[in-house]
């Protein structure tokens, strides 16, 4: 089992760097006040959103994420934006992408860092107001030569 | 000279009406400020904040980013195939330092 | 006797080319996810690097003006091939010549430029680009006449017990390759893929970057980026990685 110390020092220190002393780490608590700022606590509704990430992650430094959300993508009717929240890392909110009608479709990839095994958010935002999340749980490892090289 | 910092990989022409996939890449070691180096001393943050991209003039996505994005960020989205035009994405950090890149979509 | 009949006589008479199969690629042992990364030049970091030696080719450099494509032409062309024989040596000067210290030798010698210091961009981007034109070529390094010498002092390093922890390359990366070893796979250390995007260090790097991060793995000496002691090992790595697919710019954990 991988302790949070060693898990967080192997995404947030990699290459024999080490964190700063006292760096916090985001908690549920936090996320969950994140979540509530971004929705102006508005009801968050699961469904229509589809986060796809690896249940272990080869190395938390680069974490391939997709997200997706179901919408016609019209003027009427579309994702304003997605947010991306972590429940153990420095900082809670990772990203947000914004899209329009000319996004064509909600769709959105890239790489984040998780600092440690932890539950990952993804918090959609539509023209209507209303909110919709995806959550999945990420377990994060440790490559073997953690050299500092 | 100034090495290129970014790249972009889209299709040169699309039907009007289909979802072109656009995949950025930006050379930029997103640190986060939580490191320190071999001395003790603390590596200041140094992030891209920002990627816009505008189609004609008109931005159509962006992405806010913290530390949380990994170093050289890659980033993939879609553009709805309108007209023929420019595609310009503008990446910003937080020192201030921006990098664009324009690609060109010709619509049929 | 038919030509025919001599024909086949003398075929099975032919010693077997390469006898042994080429070692398996370290991307063997990445997930899939990170394979299909390596793959796609339009997701793969490393490329960043490509696109900023592509920049350099065509810059002219140094006291004489001249960029690499006044004499090289397209690289495409005049690079393709040249990575999977290096290291080689030097005729004009008898040294072993990696990649990195041949296009530093080509600065100095016929662009009247400063060499490029390990791990800048500047060089990092010329040599992943250069050997990106290979990409896909098997290795295939000399190993006789002047880089016989190197080539052994290379085999002698590898099987050489190093550091506070004693131990020879060959005891992990020959005995135990394919075996887990935490979060990894340990691989035949072939280096066939650098300059590489490793992930721990969140960018790309050199070989020579990646052969002192395993020396301090081992708490053994560090050697100095493009030393003698590396370049050796260097060439004998490139003879066991011999048939085995260039993937610059590959991508490690």
């Amino acid at each position: 089992m991988v302790s949070r110390r060693a898990a967080l020092l192997g995404a947030g220190a990699a290459g024999g760097f080490a964190l700063l002393p006292g760096t916090a780490s985001a908690t549920v608590e936090l996320r969950d006040q994140v979540l509530a700022e971004l929705t102006r606590v508005a009801p968050v509704d699961t469904g229509r959103v589809t986060l796809t990430i690896p249940g272990v992650a080869e190395n938390g430094l680069s974490v391939y994420t997709i997200v997706e959300v179901e919408s016609p993508m019209t003027e009427a009717d579309h994702v304003r934006a997605v947010h991306i929240l972590a429940a153990n890392n420095p900082i809670a909110r990772l990203f947000t992408a914004s899209f329009t009608p000319a996004s064509g479709i909600a769709r959105v990839a890239t790489n984040i860092r998780l600092g440690g095994s932890q539950e990952v958010t993804a918090l959609a935002e539509m023209s209507d107001g209303s909110f919709w999340q995806d959550r999945k749980q990420v377990v994060v490892t440790i490559a073997a030569c953690v050299d500092g090289g | 000279m100034a090495l290129p910092k970014a790249r972009v990989s889209m299709a040169e022409t699309a039907k009007k009406g289909e979802l072109v996939e656009i995949k950025t890449l930006m050379r930029h070691p997103m640190e986060t400020g939580y490191r320190v180096d071999r001395v003790g001393k603390p590596i200041p943050r140094h992030i891209v904040q920002l990627l816009t991209v505008d189609y004609n003039g008109a931005e159509i996505f962006r992405m806010n980013m913290t530390q949380g994005v990994a170093a050289n960020p890659y980033i993939s989205f879609f553009a709805l195939a309108r007209e023929s035009g420019d595609f310009l994405f503008r990446w910003e950090d937080d020192l201030g330092e921006v990098v664009t890149v324009t690609k060109t979509l010709t619509v049929t | 006797m038919s030509a025919r009949h001599a024909f086949v006589l003398i075929a099975c008479l032919l010693p077997v080319a390469g006898a042994a199969d080429p070692l398996p690629s370290g991307s063997t042992f990445l997930g899939e996810d990170l394979q299909a990364r390596q793959a796609d030049p339009t997701v793969n970091p490393g490329m960043l690097w490509v696109d900023a030696g592509s920049a350099l080719w065509t810059e002219p450099a140094g006291g004489s003006q001249k960029s690499c494509a006044d004499c090289h032409g397209d690289a495409k062309d005049s690079m393709r091939g040249v990575a999977p024989r290096y290291p080689a040596v030097d005729e004009a000067s008898g040294d072993l010549l990696n990649l990195e210290r041949r296009i530093n030798r080509c600065r100095t010698r016929h662009q009247q430029a400063e060499p490029f210091a390990y791990e800048t961009d500047e060089l990092l981007g010329l040599t992943a680009f250069v050997a990106h034109q290979s990409r896909g070529l098997p290795m295939k390094v000399a190993i006789d006449g002047p880089a016989a010498p190197f080539y052994e002092q290379g085999k002698t390093f590898f099987h050489e017990r190093q550091g506070q922890m004693d131990l020879a390359c060959s005891q992990c990366h020959d005995e135990h390759a394919g075996e887990r070893f935490r979060g990894d796979v340990i691989s035949h250390g072939l280096g066939n893929g650098y300059p590489a995007y490793r992930i721990e260090w969140q960018t790309l790097g050199s070989l020579h970057r990646r052969l002192r991060a395993c020396s301090l793995g081992v708490r053994a000496v560090r050697f100095d980026y493009g030393s003698d002691e590396y370049l050796a090992l260097e060439l004998y790595l490139a003879k066991r990685a011999d048939g085995v697919p260039i993937e610059t710019p590959a991508i490690r954990k």
